[in-house]
C-alpha cells in the first residue's frame, strides 16, 4: 500500500458522529459501531479508488490531498452535526466502575481493551495465517511480481483500505463513550496513530502492536511522573527510535 | 493568455476601483464588524455569536442610534494569525468602524497591536487579563469578564458558603486556564482554604484517565477551569471513574456553559459554577433575548451568544450617548467607559481600564422542563476585575499565571 493517509483521524471522527446518529434511533452501541464501520469503509473505498489511486507513489501528493480531505471532512461534520460536543452513552451494563484490588476501574474501558486485543489477534491471523494475507503481503512487497502471478493487487488494495477505514470508523464509535464526538476529535487522534506507526515501523502489524503499548505506557506514566513534559512526552520515544532505527522498531526494508 | 505586468496592473486597478465604489454609495450607514469563528473546533461559540448579534440587530430594525447598520462577519477558524489577517481585511477592505470580537484570548493578543495602530474601536469577548490591566489597550473594551473575574467570587463562595477547606484545581494548560486557577487559589486561600493539588493538562489531551487516576480523594472539591468540550469530557470521565460523588466539582465560567449543558446527562445535576451570565437570569431584557433565541434556534443561549448580545447593547447605548457620531473615535472610547447599560446579564459599566464591572452569578445545574439549566442561586453584585483587592496593589503584582501567585500548599 505505502499510502501516507492523514484522513485516518477524520474517518475516526466520522465514525463517532455516525455512531451518534445511529444511537438516536437504536440504542445499541455495537450496532452503531457496525454501521459506523461499514459507512466509513465505503468512504475509504471511494477515497482510495477515486483520488489516491491517481496519485500513484507520489507521497507528497498523498499527504497534501489527504490533509485537505481531512479539513473538508471536519467542516462537513461541523455543518451536519454542529459544533457542540455530543456524548455517546455508555452501554447501561458497563456504566458502574469495577473495584479491583482497591482500585477503581471504569468497566467500559476494560471492555475496550479486550476489543482491541481481539482485533489485534484477528488482524495478525488475517495477515500471517491466511491466503488473503499472503497475497496482501506479496502485493505490498513487489506489486509487479504479484500481478505477474495473477494476484488482483488493485482490488486487494482497495479492500485493505476499506478494512482500515472500517476499523477507524468502528473505533470512533467504540471510543465514543470515553471521548464523545466533538469538532477537533480528528486532530486529537491522528497524531497518536501516526506516532504509533512510525515508532513500530511502517508495514508491520507487530510494530503497531508494540508501538501502541510503548506509547500508551510512556504517555500515561510520563504525564503522572513528569507533568510539565506533557507536550513532548509523546514525541520523545519517537525521536529516539527514528534517530537510531529510521524504519521504526519492526519496519521492513523496502524492496 | 499571458499574464504580464501591464495586464496585472490593469486588473488590480480595476479590482481596486470596483471594491472602492460601493463604499461611497453607503455613506450615512454604520459599518459594524463581527470577528468570530465559524469553522474549526471553536465554531460552536462563534456561530452563536453571529446568531445573537443578528437577533439584536433584527430586534432594533437594523438601526442603532438612528444609523442603519451594515454587518460584516469575519471567520478566523480559531487561528490567531488568521484572526489578525481577517481583522485587517475587515478594517481595510470592508471599512468597518467598530468591531465586536475576537472570540478567543490568543486571537485578541495577536490582534492587539493592529487594534492600536488602526485605532479600531473594539468590544471584545476574549478574556486576556492584561489587555485591561497592566497593558491596557486604549481602543479595547470587554463586556464579559477577565479570566479570573468569575473564578474569584466562586472561590469566595466555596470557602464561605460551601465550607470547603481543601481543594484541587484543574484547567487547560493555556493562559486562560492559568489565570482562572490563580485567581481562584488566591481568593480561596485568603479565605482560609488550601489548594493542595493543581493539574494543567494540555489543551488537546483526548483522554483525562491519567489525570483522574492521580486526583487526590481526600479533597472537598475540585475547581474545573476548562473551556469548550474539555470540561464536558472531563466530567463524563470523572463520572465513569465513580469520582463525581466523592469529590464535589465546581466550575469556572466556561466549564458548564449552556452550549455544553444541552448535551449532558444527569452527571451534571447539582454542579455549581460561576459566570457573568445564565440563561435563567430573571430580567426583562434577558427573558426577551432567551425566548427569541430559543424560538429561532431551539436551544438556550450561552456564554458566547450572551456576550455578543451584551456587547451589542453596550455599543447601542454608547452610540445613543454620542448621538450616533461613531466617526469621533476618542469620544466613543471616552463614553464607553462611562455609560451604564442594562443588558441581558444585568446592569454593566466599565472601569478606567476598559473592563466591565457587573454581576457575577453562582449557578447550580438543575432540570427544568426536561432540559438542564443553570439556575442562579447567588449573585455577587458589581464585581470588578480586581475582586475586593485594591486596583493599584493588584496591578503592582505580576499578571496571574502558572506560578503567580505561588501555590504554597501543594501536597505531592
Amino acid at each position: 500500500m505505502r499510502i501516507a493517509n492523514l484522513t485516518h483521524g477524520s474517518l475516526y471522527m466520522l465514525g463517532a458522529y455516525l455512531g451518534v446518529t445511529v444511537l438516536r434511533y437504536v440504542p445499541n452501541l455495537w450496532l452503531a459501531a457496525l454501521v459506523g464501520g461499514c459507512t466509513t469503509a465505503v468512504a475509504g473505498g471511494l477515497l482510495e479508488r477515486l483520488i489516491l489511486r491517481r496519485l500513484g507513489t507520489n507521497v507528497l501528493g498523498q499527504v497534501l490531498v489527504t490533509l485537505g480531505i481531512s479539513f473538508i471532512v471536519a467542516d462537513l461534520c461541523l455543518i451536519l452535526w454542529g459544533g457542540d460536543p455530543i456524548p455517546v452513552p455508555t452501554p447501561p451494563a458497563l456504566q458502574q466502575p469495577l473495584r479491583i484490588a482497591g482500585f477503581m476501574f471504569p468497566a467500559y474501558r476494560l471492555v475496550v481493551v479486550a476489543i482491541a486485543i481481539v482485533t489485534a489477534i484477528g488482524l495478525y491471523f488475517l495477515m500471517e495465517r491466511t491466503r488473503l494475507g499472503a497475497m496482501i503481503r506479496a502485493g505490498v512487497d513487489d506489486m509487479q511480481m504479484a500481478r505477474a502471478v495473477g494476484i488482483p493487487v488493485s482490488r486487494l488494495f482497495t479492500t485493505v483500505f476499506c478494512l482500515g477505514a472500517a476499523l477507524a470508523g468502528a473505533g470512533g464509535v467504540i471510543g465514543g463513550p470515553i471521548m464523545s464526538a466533538y469538532p477537533g476529535l480528528d486532530a486529537d487522534m491522528l497524531p497518536l496513530a501516526l506516532i504509533v506507526v512510525m515508532l513500530g515501523g511502517v508495514g508491520s502489524l507487530l510494530g503497531a502492536f508494540v508501538g501502541s503499548f510503548i506509547i500508551g505506557a510512556v504517555y500515561t506514566f510520563g504525564i503522572a511522573l513528569l507533568p510539565d513534559l506533557a507536550y513532548v512526552i509523546l514525541f520523545l520515544p519517537m525521536i529516539f527510535v527514528i534517530a537510531f532505527r529510521p524504519r521504526g522498531l519492526f519496519g521492513r526494508h523496502a524492496v | 493568455m499571458t499574464f504580464n505586468r501591464r495586464r496585472f496592473v490593469q486588473a488590480t486597478g480595476a479590482l481596486g476601483l470596483a471594491s472602492a465604489l460601493p463604499i461611497h454609495a453607503q455613506a450615512g450607514s454604520m459599518r459594524l464588524g463581527l470577528m468570530t469563528v465559524k469553522t474549526g473546533p471553536l465554531a460552536s461559540g462563534g456561530i452563536d455569536m453571529e446568531r445573537a448579534l443578528v437577533q439584536y440587530l433584527k430586534e432594533h430594525s437594523n438601526t442603532l442610534a438612528g444609523r442603519k447598520v451594515d454587518l460584516f462577519v469575519g471567520d478566523s477558524g480559531g487561528v490567531p494569525a488568521q484572526s489578525r489577517t481577517k481583522t485587517q481585511e475587515l478594517v481595510e477592505r470592508d471599512k468597518i468602524q467598530v468591531m465586536i470580537g475576537p472570540l478567543d484570548t490568543a486571537s485578541a493578543l495577536a490582534t492587539d497591536d493592529y487594534i492600536r495602530s488602526a485605532q479600531l474601536l473594539t468590544l471584545s469577548v476574549a478574556a486576556a487579563e492584561d489587555m485591561t490591566q497592566r497593558k491596557p489597550n486604549p481602543w479595547f473594551t470587554r463586556g464579559t469578564s477577565t479570566s479570573s473575574q468569575c473564578s474569584m467570587p466562586l472561590a469566595d463562595y466555596c470557602a464561605k458558603t460551601l465550607k470547603m477547606k481543601r481543594m484541587a484545581v484543574i484547567a487547560d494548560d493555556i493562559a486562560y486556564g492559568h489565570e482562572m486557577c490563580a485567581g481562584f487559589m488566591r481568593v480561596f486561600e485568603d479565605a482560609g482554604g488550601k489548594v493542595v493539588q493543581r493539574m494543567f493538562p494540555p489543551l488537546t489531551v483526548p483522554d483525562y484517565g491519567t489525570y483522574l487516576a492521580q486526583l487526590k480523594t481526600n479533597v472537598d472539591g475540585i475547581f474545573l477551569g476548562f473551556a469548550g468540550s474539555n470540561g464536558f469530557r472531563f466530567l463524563r470521565q470523572m463520572n465513569e471513574y465513580g469520582l463525581i460523588k466523592k469529590i464535589t466539582p465546581v466550575g469556572g465560567m466556561t466549564a458548564l456553559d449552556e452550549a455544553v449543558l444541552r448535551n449532558m446527562g444527569d452527571e451534571a445535576l447539582g454542579i455549581v459554577t460561576s459566570c457573568w451570565y445564565s440563561a435563567e437570569i430573571e430580567n426583562p431584557i434577558n427573558q426577551k433575548f432567551v425566548s427569541g433565541f430559543r424560538n429561532d434556534w431551539k436551544y438556550d443561549p450561552g456564554f458566547y451568544a450572551a456576550a455578543t448580545y451584551t456587547e451589542a447593547a453596550v455599543l447601542d447605548a454608547t452610540l445613543q450617548a454620542i448621538k450616533g457620531n461613531i466617526e469621533d473615535k476618542a469620544a466613543f472610547m471616552k463614553t464607553v467607559r462611562s455609560v451604564k447599560v442594562d443588558t441581558c446579564r444585568g446592569p454593566v459599566q466599565f472601569d478606567q481600564y476598559g473592563n466591565v464591572v457587573g454581576n457575577i452569578y453562582i449557578r447550580k445545574v438543575e432540570r427544568k422542563d426536561g432540559r438542564l439549566v443553570n439556575r442562579v442561586i447567588h449573585t455577587y453584585p458589581n464585581v470588578s476585575q480586581f475582586w475586593t483587592y485594591k486596583p493599584e496593589e493588584f496591578l503592582k503584582n505580576p499578571v496571574y499565571s502558572r506560578d503567580f501567585p505561588p501555590y504554597k500548599n501543594l501536597e505531592s
